[in-house]
């Protein structure tokens, strides 16, 4: 394969897997890797296909434990920077290696596990959370065609998956064998499971002006306008509640009750320790990266560039470097750059609620979803359909 | 339940109540304070305070040493009203020897009461904040509370066990530096409340958490013995700087802030109120400041024979001095009325029926200082 691109040289490979990871990797990567396992390592089309799958299970790996880690960092800058101090600035510059010291430290920690636990599910419970999380992320994409797989019904499956972490949460409240922990794990499935309704209602919508159950295309479609603005009113409406039940499903401030250390010292993970506790840290941070991703992919156009009624912001149209022949879209900052961005803008937003709001308790909590998101959200879907019915954004 | 009978539909279902223990170590506890709660579900059903866990049984070691000796003592109860105790106790020595303190002392010593009580306030706000969940407010409290603290530390060598009273009059003489401080520090605080207010007061999720939750009627509060800012929450009308006035407050014109429902929100509003009082008093001492001694010339210090008593207000509340003399230079007992006791006394009335998150929340508008209730 390599052969009929031979105009193609390691530098021009490289510059294409840098502005266009997505199309290279499919069409000149994958097919080269296939050949040389193939031809040279004796592989099978499976085999091949194993090894593809390792390999992004790898990527996948590295990435998220990367985030994380970026994550924590950030979570104590800017929870330092609103709070009027500086945060970790002593372990490398801007404090850039002191998550590596906090893991250090966590690995040093004495594994306990206390005598009453019901070890099987304590020893699982962050593990579950962990692979929940990692299921959600398989399916976002990060630039065009850039994403370790892609559903036709990418959305469905989100809204299935997203679920499975109070399964997590419960497992080590209940497990723990201590009161505490128990009401952390209770609050939270109620928690959890009650504000799966609404963003699955607003994801609805979008699915039903898209016209498609799969991520990519939604992103695709906003090519044209992001779903912010091509949806009207009901795009922000959509957002907010998006951003709203979205926090509140991943445990964070105001909506940590699961956690409040004023009250519970720290709810479901007290009696976790060490490498553990981190995680279900990990677990909470990577989850918050997949909503602000989600909120990016859905409605801010995920690794599309700013575009507003059909005109779009630094691109051009020109011949595919890959394939002459072909016309494409060259942009000029690669998708995933303006992915990272979005989703590190909602990010920061996330983390702005939690270091500004107070907490919100259990039953108010219950009532904000029932009785104001719940219904807020059915009619953004009735207003949706009206609004595509009469022809807006196609 | 018998197997013959048709269970109810409120029957059916088998819940159990449940005991849980809320401190002595816990972040939102204040102190040492250990509250044993009976629960069904989130609802408390009854609350049981234990005390005793920092008793160190102040009142027993201040038959030890002589009146002036121990001063020091009443710092380490309502810590962060220390100067205020320390008031207290000298004013109450002052009465039995009928001492005459100069009036710059005086005048000294309510700026330094009234910083204190600014001190106090927005270490309780921070904290109260930070208990219902908004971490940053913590630390705006804080940022505040350290302007007062390094002025105090500048001026008699602690920041927080200050042991500046003394039997007619203070330690010592302010420093140069001390009004301008004073000054930039009203100016402070009074951006600083217009900040808590946007901030934290405008908030919904904060109002929610504390509108008309632990109420306290007027009555109950009378009768459990509440003062300060809980009995004022309550609508009570009640300041010992009016209504007992010491010292020099007659001569200070400043409002008494009080609430209308007494629940945890007007408890609130009562304290950034007052903080706002306090910088109107300090504005005006800086101004009546006369010049003169800061001590009376007081001789032996031996109280005759009988008992004495003395109360003021500090940021909590009443707090009361009495002893018994016996014409020695030791004291033959000595007993302190703190507020925090009577204030937590009616935790285990408003705190019921409520959930667990309203507990810390009430714990918290009754500012208590656990070291003030076991002494």
């Amino acid at each position: 394969m390599i052969d009929s691109n031979a105009a193609l040289t390691a530098s021009d490979l490289i510059q294409q897997l840098i502005l266009r990871p997505g199309p290279t990797l499919s069409q000149v990567v994958g097919p080269a890797l296939k050949a040389y396992v193939m031809g040279h390592g004796g592989f099978s089309e499976a085999g091949y296909h194993a090894l593809v799958a390792f390999l992004c299970a790898n990527a996948m790996a590295g990435f998220v434990t990367v985030t994380a880690l970026v994550l924590t960092l950030a979570e104590r800058k800017v929870a330092a920077f609103f709070q009027n101090r500086k945060g970790p600035n002593r372990v490398g510059p801007w404090g850039l290696l002191q998550p590596i010291a906090d893991v250090l430290k966590l690995l040093q920690k004495e594994d306990i596990v206390p005598r009453a636990a019901d070890k099987p599910v304590f020893l699982l419970a962050p593990f579950v959370g962990m692979i929940a999380t990692y299921m959600v992320l398989a399916i976002i994409p990060f630039d065009k065609g850039l994403a370790v797989t892609d559903l036709n019904i990418g959305v469905l499956y989100i809204t299935a998956v997203s679920g499975l972490g109070v399964l997590s949460i419960l497992m080590a409240g209940w497990s723990s064998a201590n009161k505490y922990s128990m009401l952390g794990g209770l609050r939270s499935a109620a928690q959890i499971v009650s504000y799966e309704l609404s963003p699955a209602l607003v994801v609805l919508s979008v699915v039903l002006f898209t016209g498609t159950l799969s991520v990519q295309a939604i992103v695709e479609k906003q090519g044209q306008g992001w779903n912010l603005w091509a949806m009207g009113p009901m795009g922000v409406v959509g957002l907010l509640i998006y951003l709203v039940a979205g926090t509140a499903e991943i445990n964070r401030a105001p909506f940590d009750l699961p956690e409040a250390e004023s009250e519970l010292v720290a709810g479901y993970h007290t009696e976790y320790s060490g490498m553990r506790f981190s995680m279900f840290q990990l677990a909470e941070f990577m989850n918050m990266f997949i909503i602000a991703a989600l909120t990016a992919t859905l409605f801010l156009g995920g690794w599309q560039p700013l575009a507003i009624a059909g005109h779009r912001l630094l691109e051009t149209v020109g011949p595919d470097p890959l394939d002459p022949a072909k016309t494409v879209v060259l942009f000029a900052i690669p998708g995933y750059v303006y992915f990272f961005v979005k989703t590190a803008l909602v990010v920061f937003v996330i983390m702005w609620f939690r270091w500004t709001f107070p907490r919100v308790r259990v039953d108010q909590l219950m009532k904000l979803e029932w009785k104001i998101l719940l219904p807020l959200s059915f009619v953004n879907l009735i207003a949706v359909a009206l609004w595509a019915a009469a022809g807006f954004g196609k | 339940m018998p197997m013959n009978q048709t269970p109810q539909s409120k029957d059916a279902l088998k819940t159990e109540e449940y005991w849980i223990n809320m401190g002595p170590q816990h972040p939102s506890t204040h102190g040492v304070l250990r509250l044993v709660m009976k629960l069904d579900g989130e609802t408390v059903l009854q609350i049981v305070p234990h005390l005793g866990y920092i008793h160190r049984s102040i009142e027993r070691m201040c038959e030890w040493d002589t009146y002036p000796q121990l001063i020091h003592f009443t710092d380490r109860m309502d810590y962060l009203s220390a100067m205020m105790t320390n008031w207290a106790y000298v004013q109450s020595v002052e009465k039995s020897l009928g001492v005459v303190v100069p009036e710059r002392a005086e005048y000294i010593r309510v700026m330094v009461a009234e910083l204190n009580r600014l001190s106090s306030h927005t270490m309780w706000f921070g904290a109260y904040c930070m208990d219902l969940g908004a971490a940053t407010a913590f630390f705006y409290g804080f940022r505040e509370r350290e302007m007062v603290v390094d002025l105090f530390e500048a001026l008699c060598g602690q920041r927080l066990t200050y042991n500046y009273m003394r039997i007619g009059g203070v330690a010592k003489d302010l420093t140069e530096d001390f009004v301008p401080r004073v000054k930039a520090i009203c100016e402070t605080i009074k951006r600083a409340v217009d900040e808590y207010k946007a901030l934290v007061s405008g908030n919904v999720i904060f109002q929610q958490r504390t509108k008309g939750i632990g109420i306290l009627t007027p009555e109950a509060a009378i009768s459990y013995g509440c003062s300060g800012p809980v009995l004022r929450g309550s609508g009570v009308k009640f300041d010992l700087r009016k209504d007992e006035p010491y010292s020099v407050y007659p001569r200070l014109d400043f409002d008494v802030p009080t609430g209308a429902a007494g629940d945890c929100w007007d408890r609130y509003q009562v304290r950034i109120e007052e903080m706002l009082q306090s910088v109107r008093i300090l504005e005006q001492c800086i101004n009546q400041l006369p010049g003169g001694a800061v001590q009376a010339d007081v001789k032996a210090v031996r109280p005759a024979k009988g008992e004495y008593y003395a109360r003021l207000e500090t940021a909590r509340g009443d707090m009361g001095v009495y002893f018994v003399s016996q014409g020695a230079a030791k004291p033959y007992r000595m007993k302190f009325r703190t507020a925090c006791f009577n204030n937590l006394a009616c935790l285990p009335e408003i705190g019921v029926g409520w959930k667990v998150a309203d507990v810390v929340s009430i714990l918290g508008s009754l500012d208590v200082v656990i070291p003030d209730i076991d002494r």
